[in-house]
């Protein structure tokens, strides 16, 4: 096992190469030139021609990706054009704001998409079927920023329950330990920071759970429905097990393997940023910022940022196969497998 | 008298119409009684004994009948109550093997669950009632083999561990659905006989259920013949075996392989199929199958006829003893 995952981790290095090399490329072939977006329209044609000498962008195409191929192995991914900061803290200043964004709406899409897909699985063809899977229906279809701004009229604008932008409220935020606030309020104990930032996830967290949940909801049934048909249930059944428990404890232990999966999968595209959810709700995340930086040709932060949700992707697919392996002891990670 | 089905009848509605799996069959099975009920493939063996257990599933429902064990109507009882009577004194072994356990539980997971489902015992005592089990059904080292997962089991390794697990807590009767009928000849006979030593040891009744007479001859007291969801012939084994009535009965003893015949002899089958039980026609439903087929036999249906301690459904034996298929 532990063979496996470390090759697994090793097989990130040819897919980062990879991926650089396409979003090097794309960046250079298709942006616009960024020397007059840097400089200002008003730049003379010299002072642009100069900003590029500088920043490298007159080599060849392979000197320029070698430069930073060798930059990248000893963590330098660069530096903004515009802030001069390096690439690797303007992420991590964005980054953990998108993790908490991405692991809450995650917890919330697989909590209800797991209950309303077993329920419309065991009561199939019921009410409650019709009903979640028209929920499902809204949620695969309903465009998500429209729903952050029902949310937002509804829920800020209207009840005045909840606050619609930011992850918290500046006076109250805590120290930056690990860049979560939810995890940073609790280390400090600060009571009122937690709550004040859970208050600021909830609303994003829900417009952005919704899509997950309908996706989640339906591999759920499908895999239930399925799972319940299965002879072993009846045995289950046959020992006189409490009809909950039998489908919980036998039906979902054994649905759980496409659930897992498409969760992984879900998770990976979530903390690739929100782009949506994060410019609707002012979410200061990594996606609404890396838009920007796409439109405004920062070459160096795209990079950065496309690399790590590769390598997350990669990861979290890594955690998805581990995780089967626990779930079905049918599964084994042999060498030759790999 | 420990089991006593009175009139049952189970019908499936569907789109198309309703199918009767199971149509007004009536017999009684005692304590420590192995009763067979034999019949080909579609006969109604598993309705009925899903019937008994109340696992039936949608759109399948019992329309008539009792089932009464110990002198309690199954079929009236609240989900919890048949909770309490299904695996504990009532259990199950199924036809599938392969597929009847939860593939990612422990075997012993899976036996304990059942102990401590209906007895009132430590884990610990529960693990040890596993192995002690798992070591009677003739499972070799049981503490080690107690871990392992299905996965790692032949077929009859499986069918013996469903075999620990439904009498682990000590049933009254068991339901056997084709029990070997998945599994190859040499482990069938060690199945078989690992349900008749059971039984003897445990004193316990035994619904057999199969569609193969030869596994008949070897287990049961008595054998009931279904065919159509109907009970065309009820008759202790010894009887059955050397004096069968209803032309269904002889066509399957005709049908057994017999090891010792000359090789060069076709086995024989009963000619044509199985009707279409949405369309079934009125009067016998073995008629257009039938060797004596009467005008008669198509358009009404026979009684359930008792002839000197055996039971047939058919007009050959109308007039009583004497009549029916004679010398055959
Ligand atoms: N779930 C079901 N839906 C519809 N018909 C069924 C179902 N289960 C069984 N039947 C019908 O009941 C009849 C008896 O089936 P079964 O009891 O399984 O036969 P067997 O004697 O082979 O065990 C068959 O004709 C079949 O068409
Ligand atoms: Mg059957």
């Amino acid at each position: 096992m532990l063979k496996y995952i470390i090759k697994r981790i090793l097989m990130l290095i040819p897919v980062l190469i990879g991926v650089s090399i396409i979003v090097f490329l794309i960046m250079r072939v298709f942006s616009p030139d960024p020397a007059p977006i840097v400089l200002g329209q008003h730049a003379t044609q010299e002072a642009a021609e100069a900003w590029r000498q500088a920043n490298g962008l007159n080599d060849p195409i392979y000197l320029q990706y070698w430069h930073y191929l060798q930059g990248a192995l000893t963590g330098n991914l660069g530096t903004s054009y515009y802030t001069k900061t390096p690439v690797i803290k303007e992420i991590m200043a964005r980054f953990p704001a998108t993790i908490e964004l991405a692991v809450v709406a995650i917890i919330l899409a697989s909590f209800f998409g797991i209950l309303i897909g077993v329920i419309s699985a065991v009561k199939k063809n019921s009410i409650f079927d019709n009903a979640g899977m028209l929920l499902a229906l809204i949620g695969v279809s309903m465009p998500i920023f429209w729903l952050g701004i029902l949310l937002i009229i509804f829920f800020s604008g209207t009840l005045h329950w909840l606050p619609s932008n930011g992850r918290i409220n500046p006076l109250l935020e805590p120290i930056h330990i690990t860049g979560f606030y939810l995890i940073d309020s609790l280390i400090t104990g600060n009571i009122s920071a937690f709550a004040d930032a859970l208050r600021h996830l909830i609303l994003p967290a829900s417009a952005l759970a919704m899509y997950s949940m309908a996706i989640i909801t339906r591999m759920t049934r499908s895999s239930m429905l399925d799972t319940l048909q299965q002879d072993f249930i009846r045995t289950a059944r046959a020992k006189g097990i409490a009809e909950g428990r039998v489908i919980v404890r036998h039906g979902l232990r054994n649905g759980l393997i496409p659930i897992v999966t498409v969760i992984g999968l879900q998770l990976g595209s979530l903390l690739g940023g929100a782009v949506l959810t994060e410019t609707v709700f002012s979410w200061p995340g990594i996606g609404a910022y890396t838009v920007t930086c796409i439109l405004k040709s920062d070459f160096p932060v795209v990079q950065g940022v496309v690399l790590l949700v590769a390598a997350i992707f990669v990861l979290v697919n890594l955690i998805v196969d581990v995780i089967y392996a626990f779930l079905d002891p049918r599964i084994k990670y042999s060498k030759k497998e790999v | 008298m420990l089991l006593e089905v009175k009139n049952l009848s189970t019908e499936f509605q569907l789109k198309r119409g309703i199918i009767k799996a199971v149509d007004d069959i009536s017999f009684t099975l005692d304590k420590g009684e192995i009763l067979a009920i034999v019949g080909e493939s579609g006969s109604g063996k598993s309705v009925t004994s899903h019937s008994i257990m109340g696992l039936l599933q949608k759109p399948g429902r019992i329309s008539g009948g009792e089932i009464l064990f110990k002198s309690r109507n199954l079929n009236k009882l609240s989900r919890k109550e048949l909770q309490k009577i299904r695996g504990n004194q009532i259990s199950m072994i199924f036809q599938e093997p392969m597929t009847s356990l939860n593939p990612v539980w422990r075997i012993k997971d899976q036996i304990i669950e059942s102990i401590t489902t209906h007895m009132q015992v430590s884990q610990k005592e529960a693990l040890a009632r596993t192995i002690a089990m798992l070591d009677t059904v003739g499972i070799p080292s049981p503490a080690q083999r107690a871990n392992d997962y299905p996965h790692q089991m032949s077929g009859g390794m499986r069918q013996r561990v469903m075999t620990a697990m439904a009498l682990a807590c000590g049933p009254e009767l068991l339901i056997a659905d084709e029990p070997t009928t998945a599994l190859d000849v040499t482990i069938q006979a060690q199945i078989l006989e690992l349900l008749y030593r059971m039984r003897e040891k445990f004193q316990m009744a035994v619904l057999l259920i199969t569609h193969d007479l030869g596994v008949v001859s070897e287990a049961a007291d008595r054998v009931i013949v279904m065919y159509c969801g109907k009970i065309m012939e009820e008759a202790d084994v010894r009887s059955l075996f050397t004096r069968p009535l209803h032309p269904y009965t002889v066509g399957l003893l005709q049908s057994i392989p017999q090891i010792d015949d000359d090789s060069d002899k076709r086995l024989y089958m009963i000619k044509g199929m199985v009707p279409n039980p949405l369309t079934m026609p009125p009067g016998c439903p073995f008629s257009d199958r039938c060797d004596h087929s009467m005008e008669r036999c198509t358009k009404e249906m026979p009684e359930l006829k008792e002839i000197a301690g055996q039971k047939v459904r058919c007009f050959l034996f109308e007039e009583g003893e004497g009549g029916g298929l004679g010398a055959k």
